[in-house]
């Protein structure tokens, strides 16, 4: 059964955070480098998507937590494998790579599930586009507003690399998450629909996931909500939803109004509430559940999970509390105005 | 919660940093005409003469005059157009005020269009593309406007050239409908139609029904393909009568009234001079009605009319007038108003004025200009503005400190000369270094702090991401900066900022240190790193705030009490968090049960107590407690923070404590010689058994159930949920246990306090209390 045949009975769950879990690890520079990376001259501490190359058992064992969790979606650890955020540990030309080793992390992961679970739903693996460090619509220049440190083009060359390396380690679905400029997103749209036009081959179905990072309800970029969507509806998503920035107490008016305007599939997964004082995130998986469920029953969403903070413990009581909710059904568009 | 099922229409949609939903009831849509080089001669000079910030101005006065879209055009053969189309899109995005609206990206060349859909995160229009050069070419055109997700104007032009009359429209319009629905898959409402308006009243007969034909092309397209959109360029329609914009807009009006009854949705005009159909004068509007309708027109005689009319019309244009109330406030309001609205066009003027009025320069930028930017901190934190917003604001405060800075460094030679022993040797703009900490790639949050500062006239030196501690300090030392600033959104890069305050402190720094970043916070800042270093840790809330954060601690005046203060607020911050921890994730009640404290019950061995039940002690001789006084508490009951007796030799409150201390001891002395105080107390125990977290103890042959409370925290793995209840054997265990419990008091303060109450002496008073307090306490021990 396909993700839009299973989206049609039931609310998905996306898995939850990928960095709270490496922190468990409490992993040293050594361990970030294996062998291979032995004598690499900069630092690596902290380059977590290199896991999935040195330390792949590791990054295995966080997928299968969150599979044994309940979740339908995991997200290949590739957030920064673009050779544009690689480049802050000169391992730009590692990014075909690293996407490549990543989705192979998360099949090994589904693999292993499937052995013990021989009847449990189809999993899918989503291809994680991060947002680049680099932004297209601000300038990081006080005396030129109208400078960029990076072009369109390039964007659309790093991400075309990493799309190639997530097609060609197998991805179901591509996931273009944590967008705070819309822009860069649209350089990603302009990369999937190009990658396969070119190919020749149909696109792989595409999830849009924003970040409101204000509290005037924006993007980091400025748009308001609408205003995003709008500009990434041409994506012709499978889904459009939020992540990060903010708890589900925060963006509760978000995915609701979200759930009103998306001709498409919506998708939520918040952080474990704000962080705390001491840079935590302390709110409790059946806190975040209650948010979650509410959500489900008013039918503001399909796909549900958890970006920073979040456990695997948050995702099982996630899946727990909305497996037997109606998920929201397609909005009908109107053929006329 | 709703079960109807949502309805979605197929209207366009457009955005900027806001939408725009065409709808029925929308009306006309104004598409702004002047940031056009070959429509507006200013516009096109501007942009020659390399003057974008001007140019902006034009963008914005558009939007200010009801554009709802603005159209921008750079083909001039005398412009690189990919590169001006870029910078003019660029700078437009740096500008929320003119950006909030979408963009129709304007050219006859197709590589320009593509650059300027490069710049753009909202839904843009592409004006235009079409079939001149075969369908081939408009398909791969169409393509790739699909994949920027624009929606697209299709010109009436196809392989035969421009289609004038109403058929043509009508043929090409619909061929090219067909071609982007069926082959190209774009979406109906996607597509907008200019069927092409050119000027009537040429003076050539085949010229006069063209606005008929436009009309009549748009009411049966419009008809064909309702979920399509038709536009045009509205000004060519009067071309002949060019020099007179009294005419040209009325003839506009008539025009659009007629055009939009048929069904046009949007135009091109200029929004600053719009014309209401019913406000022009009467001959003039029949005058026009025949032109634009080609009545009364055989042998060119409305035409005739119409010229020999304008020939008395004075051309008298409309004066743009912009709402101004806000001009005619104080200095200091205009100057927050333009700092808020992120307006340029007064601040030098403003600051000017500002500058004569205060007593120096630089007192214009600590007062009214960090007035107006703590005013946008505060809009931005509520979430009345948004970051693009507060950037700008930083682009206006960087304009004014500009006017000021050739005044301040005027300032800053004339005391140098007249003081023999000058303040501090003038070393150009204070330097700021930014660095995001070693582990932490994220910058973003840190470059937005970067251009604000920046603009703020600090030099910034800016070590980009993943920098370890000692490159930052090394670096900072080298170049003697003023400030450090540290950056980081990761959690671990929390910990990486306490380092480098310890580094700071080992390395005998005395630059302030700022923080800030996603996961940083107040509370953070004020428990783990401020301890750390002495000479000024402040958290910065976030990049508003970072201009009057800096301003503070670089102004000699304000840094002693700014960080004065903020060692306070810190100090209680940490009090309290000491004092409450956070709350940490919660057990349920059964689940904390079952991790109580692992006792070995097999292996305890009774302690027998010599006597059971109650025993009452009198003490009246307080010298055995003296010694068994705890100092510490006392001295925090004074607000006097530290360590007993290490508090005595404190750098800052040693004196006041070794005098407080003394008089203590002093008045101690008085008490138990004097035997002021009497101590009482009792003592006892009972045979006590524990069920769950309930004590049973048997006093004089009754039952008494002491319920104790058990700690609910989530734990680490292996540590235990403690409730005093664990430490009672329980009633499962065949042994007998015994509680034990005291209680002590004070007695005879009354009327010593009276005493020092009628004296005023409050001083007194209060170190009797705390004594007695401690003295209680002693007793225990």
């Amino acid at each position: 059964m396909s993700i839009q045949e299973n989206l049609k009975k039931r609310i998905l769950i996306i898995d939850g955070a990928m960095g709270t879990m490496i922190q468990r690890h409490k992993l040293t520079e050594a361990d970030y480098r294996g062998t291979r990376f032995a004598n690499w001259p900069s630092d690596l501490k902290g380059n977590n998507d290199l896991l999935c190359i040195t330390q792949p058992a590791i990054i295995t064992g966080i997928h299968l937590q969150y599979l044994e969790a309940g979740a339908d979606i995991i997200e290949t650890n590739t957030f920064s494998s673009t050779s544009i955020a690689m480049a802050d540990y000169d391992m730009q030309d590692l990014a075909y790579e690293l996407n490549v080793a990543a989705a192979n992390c998360v099949k090994e992961a589904i693999n292993q599930y499937k052995s013990k679970h021989p009847n449990a739903n189809e999993k899918f693996i989503a291809g994680s586009i991060g947002p680049l460090n680099k932004t297209l619509s601000l300038s990081p220049d006080v005396n030129n507003p109208g400078f960029r440190a990076v072009t369109f083009d390039e964007v659309v060359i790093a991400y075309t690399e990493q799309i190639r390396g997530l097609v060609d380690g197998g991805v179901d679905v591509i996931l273009i998450e944590t967008i705070f400029d819309t822009l860069n997103a649209k350089a990603a749209i302009f990369a999937v629909k190009e990658f396969f036009r070119k190919l020749g081959k149909p696109e792989l179905p595409i999830m849009i996931s924003g970040t409101i990072t204000d509290a005037s309800g924006r993007t980091l970029s400025g748009q308001t909500l609408e205003a995003f969507y709008t500009s990434v509806a041409h994506a012709k998503p499978l889904s459009v939803g939020l992540n990060c920035a903010l708890g589900a107490q925060e963006m509760r008016s978000h995915i609701e109004e979200l759930a009103q305007i998306a001709t498409c599939y919506t998708s939520a997964y918040p952080n474990a509430g704000l962080p705390n004082a001491m840079g935590e995130y302390d709110e409790a998986p059946h806190q975040t559940a209650h948010f979650i469920e509410e959500w489900a029953k008013n039918k503001f969403v399909n796909i549900v999970g958890g970006c920073c903070g979040t456990t695997p413990d948050h995702i099982k009581h996630m899946a727990d509390n909305v497996k037997n909710i109606t998920p929201r059904s397609l909005p009908i568009l109107d053929p006329t105005i | 919660m709703s079960d109807q099922t949502i309805h979605i229409k197929p209207y366009l949609r457009l955005a900027g940093l806001e939408p725009l939903v065409i709808r029925p009831e929308t009306n006309f849509v104004n598409v702004g005409e002047r940031t056009n080089v070959t429509g507006s001669k200013k516009f096109a000079r501007l942009i020659k003469e390399n003057k974008y910030e001007e140019a902006l101005s034009v963008a914005r006065s558009q939007v200010e005059n009801g554009a709802q879209i603005i159209d921008v055009n750079m083909d001039d053969a005398l412009l690189e157009g990919v590169l001006a189309m870029t910078t003019f899109l660029n700078l437009v995005q740096s500008e929320p005020d003119i950006a909030k609206i979408p963009i129709m990206i304007d050219s006859s060349k197709f590589e320009i269009i593509e650059a300027g859909l490069k710049c753009v995160q909202g839904k843009c229009i592409v004006n235009s593309i079409s079939m001149k050069e075969g369908e081939a070419k408009f398909i791969e055109q169409a393509h790739i406007c699909k994949a920027y997700g624009a929606a697209v104007i299709v010109m009436a032009f196809d392989e035969k050239g421009q289609a004038d009359t109403k058929d043509r429209k009508i043929e090409i319009c619909s061929r090219a409908y067909k071609i982007l629905v069926e082959q190209v898959g774009f979406d109906p409402q996607d597509i907008i139609f200019d069927p092409n308006i050119f000027a009537v009243a040429t003076g050539i007969e085949e010229h006069n029904n063209y606005a008929v034909d436009f009309i009549e092309a748009t009411r049966v397209i419009k008809q064909q393909m309702p979920l399509a959109k038709v536009s045009g360029g509205v000004s060519n329609v009067s071309f002949s009568f060019r020099g007179n914009d009294a005419v040209r807009e009325a003839i506009h009006a008539v025009f659009l009234f007629h055009a939009v009854k048929a069904g046009m949705d949007m135009g091109i005009v200029n929004a600053g001079q719009l014309e209401v159909y019913d406000e022009i004068e009467p001959t003039l509007r029949n005058l026009c009605e025949d032109v634009i309708l080609n009545r009364n027109n055989d042998n060119n005689e409305a035409t005739e009319a119409l010229i020999q009319y304008a020939d008395t019309v004075k051309a008298k244009g409309k004066v743009e007038v912009k709402s101004a109330a806000w001009r005619e406030g104080t200095v200091e309001e205009r100057l927050a108003h333009s700092l808020i609205n992120g307006i340029t066009d007064f601040i030098d003027a403003d600051t000017e004025e500002a500058r004569l009025q205060y007593s120096e320069p630089l007192e214009v930028i600590e007062g009214p200009l960090m007035a107006g930017m703590n005013q946008v901190g505060d809009l931005f934190g509520s979430g009345k503005m948004f970051l693009p917003q507060v950037v700008k604001s930083a682009r206006v405060m960087k304009k004014s400190v500009a006017v000021l800075t050739p005044f301040i460094e005027a300032e800053k030679e004339r005391k140098k000369l007249a003081s023999i022993n000058p303040n501090g040797i003038s070393k150009g703009p204070a330097k700021i270094l930014l660095a995001t900490v070693k582990g932490d790639v994220h910058d973003i949050g840190k470059n937005i702090v970067g251009v604000v500062l920046g603009c703020n006239g600090y030099e910034i030196i800016d070590l980009g991401v993943m920098v370890a501690a000692d490159k930052i300090l090394t670096e900072a030392q080298k170049q003697e900066v003023d400030i450090i600033g540290l950056s980081g959104l990761i959690t671990p890069s929390l910990d990486e900022m306490v380092y480098i305050a310890k580094e700071m402190k080992r390395r005998g720094m005395n630059i302030p240190l700022m923080i800030g970043g996603a996961t940083t916070s107040r509370m953070h800042t004020a428990v783990k790193i401020a301890p750390e270093y002495q000479d000024g840790v402040v958290h910065v809330l976030d990049a508003s705030r970072s201009v009057t954060v800096a301003g503070s601690l670089l102004n000699k005046d304000q840094k002693a009490p700014f960080l004065q203060e903020l060692e306070t607020a810190y100090t209680a911050l940490k009090f309290d968090f000491d004092n409450k921890k956070t709350i940490k994730q919660s057990l349920p009640y059964l689940d904390a049960l079952k991790n109580k404290a692992p006792i070995d019950w097999n292996a305890f061995q009774v302690t027998t107590p010599s006597f059971t039940g109650n025993k009452a002690i009198v003490i009246d001789d307080l010298t055995v407690l003296v010694d068994y006084i705890d100092w510490k508490p006392f001295f925090i009951a004074w607000e006097l923070h530290g360590n007993f007796p290490a508090i005595l030799t404190d750098e800052k409150v040693g004196e006041v404590a070794s005098k407080l201390y003394e008089d203590a001891r002093t008045l101690l002395n008085k008490i138990v010689n004097e035997k002021w105080l009497t101590a009482k107390g009792a003592v006892g125990f009972w045979p006590a058994k524990a069920i769950e977290d309930d004590v049973i103890l048997e006093n004089a042959g009754e039952s008494v159930a002491l319920h104790f409370l058990r700690q609910q925290a989530k734990k680490a793995e292996g540590q235990t949920n403690f409730s005093l209840a664990d430490f009672i054997c329980p009633a499962t265990e065949n042994k007998k246990d015994y509680i034990g419990a005291f209680a002590v008091t004070i007695h005879g303060i009354e009327k010593h306090i009276k005493a020092f109450e009628e004296n005023l002496d409050d001083y007194n008073k209060i170190i009797l209390q705390a004594l007695a307090d401690r003295l209680a306490e002693a007793c225990c021990r």
